[in-house]
This record gives structure tokens, C-alpha cells and sequence, in this order.
């Protein structure tokens, strides 16, 4: 998965699956965060401007904002998270994906840093 | 609070929060442990079922004494805490409050009788302007000594006591409130069975030296952990307890900040001693009459924690607001929000259906007694 994941300064992670961009927060964030008590995920069928605030992410000692990476429209969310939000704790990267949005042109992810360049970016 | 143009001060335990490996934030001028690799949620569980231990070395520790003898010293705090100092037999601690003159309220502080003069616990934010207020207002007569060399720890839990005996047989035999100075190896242990986490547990003032090797005997043991303040946190406002500058301050009076339970009645109207502190006549009025608003908790009927500031409102379209949250979060021994803040006295009864903005929407929040989690002090 190396290679067609991309990572944002916000700490997201971008992968594309099937013409869409899956989103969620890298394990480092989740770290951060610590404990994740609930989440509130945006409407399927939303349209949104980059940095829009779009997911609400809440741990035990304060809450934080989750930025839209780029332009596009929400087209599916991962509703059992809102169920299970310490799931983000413990498959980040994986099953508590956030959000896949369809975005204008797949090429705008190129302007994201690569895994080894998020690496030293939070190092 | 924290102040970037000056250096953060540390406790003596500065070098075992970092070899616990803590995450160390600003703090009320100190560079203090929010948290350890347990993490908040687990740490504020453990201390619910076994034993945290808490640095509170920030918090200022002051000690009041008088040639003139106790009863002199006492009637001279009481002059600036409207509460029952004299009353207070040695060995025992009470909460208190110094009030303004309008009422208000400048720190929340617990003081014990240690049989010699008065020893205060102030909040770390407040300790200046504290000692600063008691030098100003106590006559002659009283020294005030901040006393910076010992550090100051908590150890909360149902196993607390179990925990420290093994250092302090004797603190087996203290009650909830005793507060007692306990001589081991000619080392002085100040000790009160108290805390801030609604659990039973331990305040444990000891020679600033000794403190590393204090708490490192103690979070070897089984059942202990070290917990952050971050944690803290979560307990006391599960707990009910108010956190100074936020859920109470100068803007609010005893009466309205729920706390009117810490003036005994000796200092209220037709009391021996009635009134004779700042702001008094407010304060007694409203001992009498009621206040028009009240500081209340809060449940959240869905899963959004309500944090600090957020609105409330008489229904879901009202426009004006009825008054805000001053402290919420998640509780992770209430598994739900749980929030505290002020209402209307009309509205402040539990039941109550009222309203929280929260990103633009009016969500329901329900009225409810406190603590949201049972607390098990050893009275």
C-alpha cells in the first residue's frame, strides 16, 4: 500500500481505491489524540472546500477538527466508527478509515508527501 | 496560563515524570505530566479500581502560625474564609474559600489545624495572589511561610491505602478529612486522607529530597500508577469537584457555584460568628434568599462531549442564552459526557430538558445531580 498512499501536514492519510480518495488519520495522529470518544462524520453527499472542517474527532481531554484534504463530495462514510470511535486507537490507518470522496482530478494527490516524507515530516 | 517569556518551573519529580515516560505540557507555570504512556482514559480507570499517584507539587503549600495561640490565628483566617476555622479540632482539614469583597470567589484552598498553626493547600494558578492576600489582610500577629521545600503528592484509589501503608502503617487508621504530621526516620510525613478524584486516597506532603524515592517505591508496588493531569481532570469533574478559574472565579459567589455547604453555620446569618468576610453581605442575602443562577451538572443526551464554553439554551429555537458550561468532557467511568456549569435557579433542578449549541446545532441536555460517579470516601 507504500506507494499509492498519500499523507497530508494535518496528519491524514489519502489512498485511492476505485477512482475514489479514502481518508483518515495517520497513527501518529491517533497517538497524539489518545483515547477517541467519539466522532461525528459528515453527511454522504456533501459537498466540500479543501480545509472545510468535516469530521469531529473528540478524545477524553479535548476535541479536534478534520480538514478536507482537497475540493470534492463526500460520497461514503464509515458509519460503524461512530459506534466503536476507539477503533481509531487501534486501526488508524486500516478499518477506521473516515471518509472516501470523489475528488475532480486524481493528479491533485501528487502534491502530497509520500510515506518516507511524512516519516521525516513528523520526525 | 502559561507565560512564554518565562522560564516553566518543575517540580522536584521533574526527572521521574520523564523516566515514566510522561508528556510534560505547561501548567500554571510549571512543566507538568498530562499524561503517561498509559494514556487518559486508562489511567482515570485505574485509579477508580486500584491506585493513582498524582504530583501536586505545583500547588502552593502555606503555612499560617501565631505567638497569640490558635484561637487568635483562626478568627484572623476567618476574616478572609467565611468558613468554620475555629471549629476545626488538630488533626483535622476542611475545604474553604477566600471570597472578594463582591462576593466573588479568589481561590478555593483546603486547610487543616496541624495543632501548631494552619497549613493551606492553594490552587498552583492563585498561590502568588494568595499569599500576597494573606500577607495583606492577616494582622501582625500571623506569619505566613510558603513553603517551598517539600513536594506535595496524591495517591487516590480504592487500593490508596493498602498502597501507602506500606510506607505509613499509621495512615490506616486516619478518616476522610483527618489530617495529620507523622515522624518516620526523623523524616516529617504531612498527611491528610483526602484528594481530588472523588475516591478515597491520600495528600502526602514530604521533603522535596525525598520525593523521587517516594514515588518510585510507590508506583513499584502492584497496584500503583502514575497518573497525569489529564486524568485528574476527568476524575474530579466526574467527581462533581470544581476546578478554580474555570467552573468557579471571581464572578461567581459560593451561593451560585454550588458550594454553599463549605460555610458552616456559625459564620451565617445568626451564626456566633455571622459574616465578618469579604463580601459578606451579598454572600449571607444569598444564603438566605437564594441566588439567580447556580452552577448544576449537566448530562448530554447523546455521545458529543460539551467542552468549556459551550452555550445553553432554554429550548432547541430560543435565541437568548441562559448560561454555559464551564467544565465538560467524556467520563470514561460514566462510559458518557458528562459537563457541569451555570442556569438559571428556575431551571437548575435536576430533570431539567435544556439545550447546548454545538457546531451550530441545539442539542438536549439533561439537568442531574452530581457526582456522576459514586465517590468512596473513608468517612
Amino acid at each position: 500500500m507504500a506507494a499509492d498512499i498519500k499523507f497530508t501536514e494535518e496528519h491524514e492519510w489519502l489512498r485511492v481505491e476505485d477512482d475514489l480518495i479514502v481518508v483518515g488519520i495517520t497513527e501518529h495522529a491517533a497517538e497524539q489524540l489518545g483515547d477517541v470518544v467519539f466522532i461525528e462524520l459528515p453527511e454522504e453527499g456533501t459537498t466540500v472546500s479543501k480545509d472545510d472542517e468535516v469530521v469531529v474527532i473528540e478524545s477524553v481531554k479535548a476535541a479536534s477538527d478534520i480538514l478536507a484534504p482537497l475540493d470534492g463530495e463526500i460520497v461514503e462514510v464509515n458509519d460503524p466508527l461512530t459506534e466503536d470511535p476507539g477503533k481509531v486507537g487501534e486501526d488508524p490507518m486500516g478499518d477506521a478509515w473516515f471518509f472516501k470522496m470523489k475528488i475532480e482530478d486524481l493528479s491533485a494527490l501528487d502534491d502530497f508527501m509520500s510515506e518516507a516524507e511524512y516519516k521525516d515530516f513528523i520526525s | 496560563m502559561s507565560d512564554h517569556a518565562t522560564a516553566l518551573m518543575r517540580t522536584p519529580l521533574y526527572e521521574f515524570h520523564i523516566a515514566q515516560g510522561a508528556k510534560m505540557v505547561p501548567f500554571a507555570g510549571y512543566e507538568m505530566p498530562v499524561q503517561y504512556p498509559m494514556g487518559v482514559m486508562k489511567e482515570h480507570l485505574h485509579t477508580r479500581a486500584g491506585a493513582g499517584l498524582f504530583d501536586v507539587s505545583h500547588m502552593g503549600q502555606v503555612m499560617l502560625s501565631s505567638p497569640e495561640g490558635f484561637e487568635a490565628l483562626a478568627l484572623a483566617l476567618e476574616c478572609i474564609v467565611p468558613v468554620d476555622v475555629l471549629g476545626l479540632a488538630p488533626g483535622r482539614q476542611r475545604y474553604g474559600i477566600f471570597t472578594d469583597e463582591t462576593g466573588g470567589i479568589l481561590d478555593d484552598l483546603m486547610i487543616s489545624n496541624t495543632g501548631d498553626g494552619l497549613f493551606l493547600v492553594v490552587n498552583a494558578a492563585c498561590k502568588v495572589e494568595d499569599i500576597a492576600h494573606l500577607n495583606a489582610t492577616l494582622p501582625d500577629h500571623v506569619t505566613v511561610t510558603e513553603i517551598t521545600d517539600r513536594a506535595l503528592l496524591a495517591l487516590q484509589g480504592p487500593m490508596a491505602e493498602a498502597a501507602l501503608a506500606r510506607l505509613v502503617p499509621q495512615v490506616t487508621e486516619l478518616k476522610f478529612m483527618d489530617s495529620v504530621r507523622i515522624t518516620i526516620d526523623h523524616v516529617e510525613w504531612w498527611i491528610s486522607r483526602s484528594g481530588y478524584t472523588g475516591e478515597d486516597g491520600f495528600e502526602i506532603s514530604i521533603p522535596a529530597a525525598l520525593a523521587t524515592d517516594v514515588a518510585e517505591k510507590l508506583v513499584a508496588m502492584e497496584e500503583v500508577e502514575p497518573i497525569g493531569l489529564g486524568a485528574r481532570d476527568s476524575l474530579r469533574l466526574e467527581a462533581g469537584l470544581c476546578l478554580y478559574g474555570h467552573d468557579i472565579d471571581t464572578t461567581t459567589s459560593p451561593v451560585e457555584g454550588n458550594i454553599a455547604w463549605a460555610i458552616q453555620k456559625v459564620r451565617r446569618s445568626g451564626g456566633a460568628r455571622e459574616g465578618g468576610f469579604p463580601g459578606a453581605d451579598r454572600i449571607l442575602s444569598e444564603l438566605h434568599n437564594g441566588a439567580e443562577r447556580k452552577r448544576v451538572g449537566l448530562l448530554p443526551q447523546g455521545r458529543a462531549p460539551m467542552r468549556e464554553g459551550t452555550p445553553l439554551f432554554a429550548t432547541a429555537e430560543s435565541d437568548d442564552q441562559i448560561g454555559e458550561i464551564t467544565s465538560g468532557g467524556f467520563g470514561p467511568s460514566a462510559q458518557c459526557p458528562v459537563a457541569m456549569g451555570y442556569l438559571p435557579t428556575e431551571l437548575a433542578t435536576n430533570g431539567t430538558e435544556i439545550f447546548a449549541e454545538l457546531r451550530g446545532k441545539r442539542l438536549p441536555v439533561t439537568v442531574a445531580p452530581m457526582p456522576f460517579h459514586a465517590t468512596s470516601y473513608k468517612r
